[in-house]
């Protein structure tokens, strides 16, 4: 009997010294427990873009943002007028990059695309959109801007301005959607230098907001300084030959058989005020085809 | 004005300060990032909780990310500097004297030295463990440590012109507040 209280009160003291611990260190606890949950929170968005208060948070944001870009807007009007016109005149030349020409074997009727009378439908839809937020100065850059799944905007629609390409849609609530710049390190977009139409990936290293890197572009090809460098016609979410920017500096990387190429961004990110979201009608089927396995060779 | 009142006015300025105007200077270099926004948790009052502290750095933290996109990135390191606080200002300051009767840090209220003292160990904490998450999540060692340098060096002076442009009364406790 004396044993089994003997035991009872020693596992009374082993409880008490736990309460005891917890209480004297129950600040610090909660200073671990916060931290884990940011740490967490941190590793989690910048792999997938998608937590999920990240929608809600967004559309809060997005409104003060878009006040404070309403007051903004104002001291750039005559420069973006004059990137409109700039525009204008150049989208009379790249009209029929739009359209893709039919396939004469066989027709087959979808009612959902727009086609003209010469029977090409129409691939690229354009949708202009406010940017209301807007960094350059972190590694992992996004814009903000207002447009979102109530006017159709969807993830991976990319996102273009005037002078070329700005990013991809990663996120998207009621009424705004995030866009994640050329200026993150997980950006990466298929592109080709417009001289020789050698392609490459365009990156960034997180160093300098004005300048991209360029890789995968074979030593075989013929690059100088001031080339430019377009979107490919491989990339799923960006439209054929939109301007990256230009050639600044081209090296020869010594432990691969590519060139690295630092590009000039042909964007100004500091100052994006307008900028276009496009839809790739064929979005969808084009990446569920690409990511499909072989099936005959799995088997 | 009650402290409390005078706290959530200054949250909603540091955050507004921070997002629309020091995020939008274009950078002047590659190094230089401006922050300012974590004075707010160096300004609070001697007295608070330091569970409650622990809260609001880890809520103010948390809205500069909501606006930023980076949830948990300021979060972090606002939540060190807070835990570290209550440390630093018991080895700075004297007991008995000041922590009774003025309301929070100041120059006045302790002195030029020892204030200079926690506001560049406190900034360089902040920035370290800020710059040292970004660089677990994509290295380059050297671009990490003069970032650090540089970008406290350009906050403690950003800190000491606030410190100057908006000289704050070392407000005395009474019992009526």
């Amino acid at each position: 009997m004396g044993f089994l209280i003997g035991e009872f009160e020693q596992s009374i003291s082993l409880v008490k010294n736990i309460f005891l611990f917890i209480r004297r260190f129950f600040v610090f606890i909660c200073f671990i427990i916060l931290q884990i949950v940011c740490i967490v929170l941190l590793s989690n968005s910048s792999k997938t873009h998608q937590s999920f208060f990240a929608a809600a948070a967004n559309e809060v944001t997005g409104k003060i943002d878009a006040r404070y870009a309403g007051i903004r807007d104002y001291f750039n009007l005559k420069k973006i007028n004059r990137q409109l016109a700039d525009e204008n005149a150049r989208l009379h030349n790249m009209l029929l990059a739009n359209y893709q020409t039919s396939d004469t074997t066989r027709k087959i009727m979808i009612d959902t695309l727009v086609k003209d009378s010469l029977n090409r439908f129409r691939k690229f839809t354009f949708l202009p959109a406010h940017v209301v937020g807007n960094t350059v100065s972190s590694q992992t850059n996004y814009l903000q801007l207002e447009r979102g799944s109530n006017q159709g905007v969807k993830k991976g629609m990319s996102v273009i301005a005037p002078q070329g390409a700005v990013g991809v849609v990663v996120e998207v609530s009621d009424n705004f959607c995030k866009v994640m710049s050329l200026l993150h390190r997980n950006s990466r977009v298929s592109s080709i230098i417009k001289k020789n139409n050698s392609s490459g990936d365009v990156e960034w290293d997180g160093s300098d907001p004005r300048y991209l890197l360029m890789r995968k572009v074979s030593k075989s090809a013929q690059v100088n300084v001031g080339d430019t460098v377009l979107t490919s016609t491989y990339s799923s979410n960006f439209p054929p030959y939109i301007q990256v920017g230009t050639v600044t500096e081209a090296k020869l990387d010594p432990a691969t058989s590519f060139y690295l190429l630092k590009v000039k961004t042909s964007v100004d990110f500091f100052s994006l005020q307008y900028v276009y979201i496009v839809e790739n009608a064929r979005y969808e089927e084009q990446t569920t085809l690409a990511n499909k396995k072989d099936t005959k060779n799995s088997e | 004005m009650s402290s409390l009142l005078k706290n959530m006015i200054r949250f909603i300025l540091f955050i507004l300060l921070q997002v629309y105007v020091l995020d939008m200077v274009p950078p002047l270099h590659q190094f230089v990032v401006p922050y300012l926004y974590f004075l707010f948790i160096l300004w609070l009052p001697f007295n608070i909780n330091r569970l409650l502290l622990l809260v609001i750095a880890f809520i103010f933290g948390f809205t500069l990310d909501a606006f930023k996109g980076t949830y948990g990135l300021h979060a972090a390191p606002c939540l060190l500097i807070a835990y570290l606080r209550p440390f630093l200002l018991n080895l700075l300051i004297p007991q008995e004297t000041t922590e009774q009767s003025y309301i929070e840090p100041s120059i006045r209220s302790m002195g030029w030295a020892p204030y200079s003292l926690y506001i560049v160990l406190l900034t360089f904490i902040h920035h370290f463990y800020l710059m040292l998450i970004e660089l677990l999540q994509f290295g380059n060692f050297l671009h990490f440590l003069a970032k650090v340098a540089i970008s406290t060096a350009v906050s403690i002076l950003l800190i000491f012109i606030t410190e100057m442009l908006f000289f704050r009364k070392g407000k005395y406790r009474t019992n009526a507040a």
